[in-house]
């Protein structure tokens, strides 16, 4: 059986659309995270596939690249959330609302 | 540069020099102000003496001395235009520069009593400061544009000078009425000034006169409209200048209202300075006038000094007589400008505008001297009996209405006599046998109230307690009217218009040295003695009607024509006739203005421009809504739209 580039792109955009509903609708911080960090691997996931269908190794440099990047972000949003959580006792993201006028 | 002229600069800068350094340094210092004031006008008064001493007063050693203030290139050759500021030394500008600085230098002794009490000393010696200099400024101008800036400085410090006391809303009314008719004036004087300029492409007095002489009057080939030719326009407009400055009838309203200043300020506008310019101002321009022209300021300066002269016979105020006096003395020295003829009118004019100086200036200051004794009271008819109590300035004040009666051989016989003449038809040719009548008539009526407020004021019984407690006023007051009674005596004895003769190149009639004191009784007696004879005939009705008098008796005496003096008493009525029209239309045009600026200006443009900018500001902050999630849907939503527009496109 022969899969196509379209099955992976297929998965990659599911994956990218479920990690989108997560940020808009869920209310718990982490969960938001967490739903953040699906987005970016669902773009791995296609610049991965992008790469071997092409047959060089761009999509996969940019994808190294972006992991790294977003371990470094981990620490430091998962850092940033505990000390906000420490700080304001809650972590739904509607009541972290101070910025507003 | 002639070496003596910088004495002239100097003199001409003084004053303005102490007016700054009063305004700057010494307004919380009283007699330094007044110091610097009257030092600097007194040291000017003494280097116009010493120069025109050395020099002589006569035209060949004129001396033109300027600075270029305003250079502009045009474009073609002969566009180009040069403004100087310089000065003007010839027997016309260092007669009225004695006159402005000697008359003005003993208002300033003067006022050292008689503000002595006021609050703002030194800013009244900064105002007096810098009016004498822009009155100098107009003196030594030696070309139009300078002319017409110091003109309008003169009007500015009038403002402030009959403005002094602002806090009474009479003063302050008086101080705008003033600078405003003469802006009207001066609007005329500005585009008969810009006619010249674009005539001759020059504005230097002398180049101008030079061009005249030599070249005729290029303004006269040009049609304005109709028959009037475009030399008779610019001569007309130019005159408006004198007509605002001067007070001349229909401008005359402000120079009455000009009373509500310091009396000493009343003295220094009417006698020597402001409404002096006008006159002075017609006779250094006398060059530009045409025969129309002159005709009508002929007619215009007669109408005047009548109508003024009326008006003065049934005012109970002792300084509105004085300035419907002067009204009418000016109107009798444009009058003289208008019947110049070979340079006799103007000749008269100067002459009697010297003369006058001297005797109005004194009056003025006596009349302060009164005011000051009596509490501030200036109704004659709450005075009377002043003349036991006050011998001093009685007796001046009798030397300075005798002057201005005319009567022989008081200055203003002379002066008044030279004005006669050049009106006379059969003297000269140039006269006009109406305005002569007109001229006796006025030298009838002047005789008639001076008699009037002489008897009333200083005579018959004291009728209040002011007037009975009235005590002579200190030293400082009456020396300047002792120094002044002089010239007023004895101006007319040494052939003083001998000087303004030689100028404008008049004929003069002086073959001995007794002929400067019966020059005019052997040059013209028929003339001579109309003048004196219309002058005492005045004198002993008024003094038959007034002697011992408790109201004026006059609206019962003419029986039925009693509204006249109803006409006269209320001024023609011309303050309430410009009240409904002048004003009227005028204030028709400000609440139109004034709709238009508060509903299209301020509602329209500037609060609808702010409140459309405040409407959008409130639905954008709606955006702000502070929820993470919103904003994250917001950058979603946008970057949807931009992948939609790039696959569209």
């Amino acid at each position: 059986m022969d899969i196509g580039v379209e099955a992976y792109l297929l998965v990659s955009m599911l994956l990218f659309c479920i990690g989108m509903t997560g940020v808009l609708v869920r209310r718990n911080l982490l969960i938001v995270y967490m739903s953040l960090e699906l987005m970016l691997n669902a773009a791995n996931i296609a610049l991965v596939a992008l790469s071997r269908f092409n047959d060089n190794l761009n999509g996969q440099v940019m994808v190294f690249l972006i992991i790294t990047v977003a371990a470094a972000e981990v620490a430091v949003g998962l850092a940033l959330i505990v000390a906000l959580y420490r700080r304001r006792h809650t972590a739904q993201v509607n009541e972290l609302n101070s910025l507003k006028l | 540069m002639d070496p003596l002229s910088w004495t002239i600069w100097a003199a001409f800068l003084l004053p303005l020099g102490a007016a700054i350094v009063i305004a700057v340094l010494t307004l919380g210092n009283r007699q330094a102000s007044a110091g610097l004031s009257i030092g600097a006008i007194t040291l000017s008064f003494i280097l116009t003496a010493f120069y025109s001493l050395m020099k002589g007063l006569n035209k060949a050693g004129a001396v033109e001395s300027e600075l270029t203030w305003l250079s502009v290139n045009g474009s073609a050759p002969g566009d180009a235009l040069n403004v100087g500021m310089g000065i003007l030394l010839d027997p016309l500008s260092l007669m009225m520069m004695l006159v402005v600085t000697g008359v003005g230098m003993l208002i300033h002794i003067y006022s050292r009593g008689y503000m002595k009490d006021d609050a703002s000393y030194s800013r009244y010696f900064a105002c007096l400061s810098l009016f004498t200099f822009s009155m100098m400024g107009i003196v030594l101008a030696t070309n139009f544009v300078q002319m017409f800036i110091f003109w309008e400085l003169v009007g500015v410090s009038s403002y402030l000078l009959i403005g002094f006391w602002f806090g009474r809303p009479a003063a302050a009314d008086a101080g705008k009425k003033a600078f405003i008719t003469n802006r009207i004036g001066d609007f005329g004087f500005l585009l008969g000034i810009l006619m010249v300029w674009g005539a001759f492409g020059e504005v230097s007095f002398s180049v101008v006169a030079d061009d005249i002489a030599h070249g005729g009057n290029k303004l006269e080939g040009m049609v304005a409209c109709g028959c009037l030719s475009m030399a008779t326009l610019a001569g007309l407009l130019i005159f408006c200048g004198a007509l605002g400055k001067s007070a001349q009838f229909p401008l005359h309203v402000w120079l009455p209202d000009a009373m509500e200043g310091p009396t000493p300020v009343s003295a220094l506008i009417h006698a020597a300075t402001m409404v002096a310019a006008g006159v002075y101002m017609l006779c250094r321009t006398i060059f530009i006038f045409n025969e129309a022209a002159l005709l009508v300021i002929a007619f215009v300066g007669g109408f005047t000094a009548l109508l003024a002269a009326l008006m003065a016979v049934q005012q109970d105020d002792i300084k509105r007589i004085l300035a419907y006096s002067t009204l009418s003395q000016l109107g009798y020295m444009v009058m003289a400008v208008g019947l110049n003829g070979h340079g006799e009118g103007a000749t008269a004019a100067m002459y009697h505008l010297t003369t006058h100086a001297a005797f109005k200036a004194l009056l003025f200051l006596g009349a302060g001297s009164v005011i000051c004794a009596v509490h501030h009271e200036q109704d004659i008819w709450k005075m009377g009996g002043l003349r036991d109590r006050m011998p001093a300035t009685y007796a001046t004040f009798c030397i300075g209405t005798l002057a201005l009666m005319g009567l022989p051989p008081f200055s203003g016989f002379y002066s008044k006599d030279a004005i006669l003449s050049s009106a006379a038809p059969w003297i000269g040719g140039h006269g006009n046998i109406i305005l002569f009548i007109v001229a006796l008539a006025v030298a009838f009526l002047t005789a008639f109230y001076m008699t009037r407020l002489v008897y009333v004021a200083f005579r018959g019984a004291a009728r209040t307690d002011h007037a009975r407690h009235a005590k002579e006023s200190p030293g400082v007051m009456t020396k300047p009217l002792w120094v002044l009674a002089f010239p007023a005596v004895l101006a007319g004895w040494f052939g003083l218009d001998a000087i303004f003769a030689g100028h404008f190149g008049a004929h003069t009639h002086y073959d001995h040295w007794y002929s400067y004191i019966v020059g005019p009784v052997e040059h013209a007696p028929f003339v001579a003695a109309m003048g004196t004879a219309l002058a005492v005939l005045g004198w002993y009705v008024a003094s038959l009607l007034y002697r011992n008098v408790e109201t004026d008796p006059l609206p019962g005496r003419l029986g039925s024509f009693g509204f006249v003096t109803t006409l006269m008493r209320r001024r023609f009525y011309f303050d309430e006739i410009y009240k409904y029209t002048v004003v009227a239309i005028h204030d028709a045009f400000a609440s139109v203005a004034d709709w238009v600026d508060r509903w299209i200006i301020a509602g329209l443009l500037v609060r609808g421009s702010h409140g459309t900018t405040e409407l959008v500001g409130r639905i954008a902050r709606m955006l702000q809504t502070g929820n993470l999630q919103t904003y994250a849907a917001f950058s979603i939503f946008g970057a949807a739209v931009l992948v939609i527009v790039f696959l569209i496109a």
